[in-house]
């Protein structure tokens, strides 16, 4: 009988102990996982975020502590936060080592382009927020997404495709181990660079000499080459299949590059792409 | 101050007091560690630093705590380690300026910079990429550069046949850096980018552990040679008739301007204009006396690294400017302003 009366002293306890360890002020090194904080609307208790944080548009208005692999420690400890989610492309390594030094919190989240590492990201992002139930619900509904878009034929099976982007200027094509790449053939497309590793600059005479049959890149990277019509009009590029049937498409950045969330959506639009000539190309709905 | 320097006759430009130049520096050196110490992203008031020196901190002060461990963990070791780059790049420079007899030779232009960091490059992509093999390989190739620059400079009479040969040798090995880049891969290539605008973000005690005695012992070495520094501003063959070994003197002053610059380079990447700007404001407001010089030259790049360092944590607040950008940003003018003004000092 005088057990009963701790129980509520034990609840409250408890309770104390839940809400203190809720994190209420969050910074991300990496854009990736700032998406996954907002897909659970948890985006109030960011403070700060990475230059790489592009999407959604409202993070990209959040202060920036630079980019994450040169991210500033007194940027991110002046923001006083009680979590610091990292991809563990973070760094310099020695910065996060700092932090947790100082007795900062820092969960470090695996940045590869597959499914395990974007469900551990999901679930430790949900996991390090306390929002554990929205971590799992999201994962199932991630599976089952992706269950379903694989039983979708592709346009074209095993069509070939390049995925081009750029971030100063001049053209670069994903390769092996990339999350463009890893993207792509979820979608059912064969990489016409499969024989490269990472990003890596691209000669124009190699784009018309791979031939492939559809084009993909990234707002950004369109944005740096100039606008649409520059890098349709480039010699090379002029040649390929891809750009004589028109079957170009752009995505926003992260949803091509980030292996996040929106994996499914990224997906739908790549396998919607046309595989006929339509003319104009291809617009995907960059949000 | 430097405009009214720069319009006094040569005559009066030696008048001032080397001591007292010295002193001023030593006390500005201490400032802008005090600054950079207490003001950045995140600021300490100054009332709460004789607390966190000595006095106890009550459980309950969670942000003297954090200030505390920020002053122990970032600022401090970088402070220091900004101090002591600066320093030793100013002090390189001088050195170099002598040898080559040259005024705008300077470690990153003649290539001592680019050559350590392709030494330390190499080893990143190639194996390891610990600090024990990156030193010796940064030295490696700053040494290989600094007799490069060394020779070719001396073909052609003036400042062409050294500027020439600095160019060349920075092509190559940026060119070569540039060829690692592309076969390493993403970690690898984090660990590349600070060499193209240098950073001292790396900045940890453990490191200051290795490079702070090595560096001051060379600097101290490097004090020593003032007298045959001073021969060879009358001319090499005017040195040697007063009794200095030239041949001797030119190989240990090579040899320990990369034991200087290879290992720093390795920890910071390329800083540039540290090695050229400190040296010649000095020499105007000094004189040329390496006696004096010397030493004023490591006080004054300390400064001006401090400073640097500072600007470039507080200019974009939250996030930092790589500190090159800084320093060429300031030494680029300054670079300018001295080739159209012929050769001073």
């Amino acid at each position: 009988m005088k057990i009963l009366r701790f129980l509520p002293a034990l609840g409250l306890l408890l309770a104390c102990w839940a809400s203190a360890a809720a994190p209420e002020r969050v910074v991300v090194l990496g854009g990736a996982l700032t998406e996954i904080v907002y897909s659970f609307g948890a985006q109030n208790r960011l403070v700060g975020v990475d230059q790489s944080s592009v999407y959604p548009a409202a993070a990209t208005r959040l202060p920036k502590v630079g980019y994450y692999r040169s991210f500033s420690v007194e940027g991110v400890l002046s923001l006083k936060p009680d979590l610091i989610l990292a991809s563990d492309q973070a760094g310099p390594p020695e910065a996060l080592a700092q932090l947790r030094r100082m007795g900062k919190r820092v969960v470090i989240l695996p940045s590869a382009a597959n499914l395990t590492a974007l469900e551990q990201r999901i679930y430790g992002v949900a996991g390090a927020l306390q929002l554990r139930e929205d971590g799992r619900s999201k994962v199932a509904q991630l599976r089952s997404q992706l269950a379903q878009l694989r039983q979708h034929k592709p346009a074209a099976p095993q069509a070939s495709a390049l995925v081009l982007f750029s971030r100063g200027g001049t053209p670069e094509g994903a390769g092996r181990d990339t999350a463009a790449d890893s993207t792509l053939q979820l979608a059912g497309f064969r990489n016409v660079l499969a024989r490269q590793v990472g990003y890596k600059p691209l000669s124009l005479e190699g784009i018309a000499q791979l031939q492939p049959q559809y084009l993909v890149t990234t707002s950004m990277s369109l944005t740096a080459l100039g606008g649409m019509e520059k890098l349709l009009a480039l010699p090379g590029v002029a040649q390929t299949p891809a750009v004589r049937q028109g079957n170009v498409l752009v995505l926003d950045d992260l949803l091509l590059l980030g292996f996040g969330p929106r994996l499914p959506e990224a997906i739908t639009q790549l396998q919607h792409m046309p595989s006929k000539a339509s003319g104009e190309p291809q617009q995907g709905q960059a949000k | 101050m430097s405009a009214a320097v720069l319009t006094k006759p040569h005559s009066e430009r030696h008048t001032r007091s080397p001591a007292g130049v010295t002193l001023l520096l030593a006390f500005c050196l201490l400032l802008l560690l005090m600054l950079s110490l207490v003001k950045g992203a995140v600021s300490i008031p100054l009332q709460a630093l004789p607390n966190m020196v000595w006095g106890d901190i009550p459980a309950e002060q969670v942000e003297l705590t954090m200030w505390q461990s920020l002053l122990i963990e970032v600022r401090l070791p970088r402070a220091l380690f900004a101090a002591l780059a600066g320093g030793v790049l100013a002090l390189t420079g001088v050195l170099a300026q002598a040898l080559f007899r040259n005024p705008l030779a300077e470690p990153a232009l003649v290539g001592m910079v680019s050559g350590g960091a392709l030494g330390a490059v190499s080893i990143i992509v190639l194996g390891g990429g610990s600090f024990l093999l990156l030193a010796p390989a940064a030295f490696i190739g700053s040494l290989i550069t600094t007799v490069c620059a060394y020779h070719l400079g001396r073909r052609y009479p003036g400042v062409a046949g050294l500027l020439l040969a600095g160019v060349a040798i920075n092509a190559i090995c940026f060119s070569l850096i540039g060829l690692f880049t592309y076969w390493a891969d993403e970690t690898q290539l984090r660990t590349l980018t600070f060499w193209n605008m240098g950073s001292l973000a790396g900045a940890r005690w453990s490191l200051l552990a290795w490079l702070t005695p090595w560096l001051l012992a060379g600097s101290l070495l490097a004090l020593r040679y003032w007298r045959g520094l001073n021969a060879l501003l009358l001319g090499e063959r005017e040195a040697l008739h007063l009794g200095f070994p030239i041949k001797a003197l030119r190989r240990q002053l090579i040899v320990l301007m990369a034991l200087l610059v290879g290992p720093l380079v390795a920890a910071t990447g390329g800083i540039g204009f540290i090695g050229l700007v400190v040296p010649h404001l000095l020499r105007m407001i000094l004189g040329a006396d390496h006696r004096h010089l010397l030493p004023a030259a490591m006080l004054g790049g300390a400064c001006a690294l401090v400073a640097a360092d500072w600007l470039a944590r507080i200019v974009v607040m939250p996030a930092e400017l790589p500190i090159g950008i800084v320093t060429s940003l300031i030494g680029g003018p300054f670079f300018l302003y001295l080739l159209i003004k012929g050769r001073p000092a």
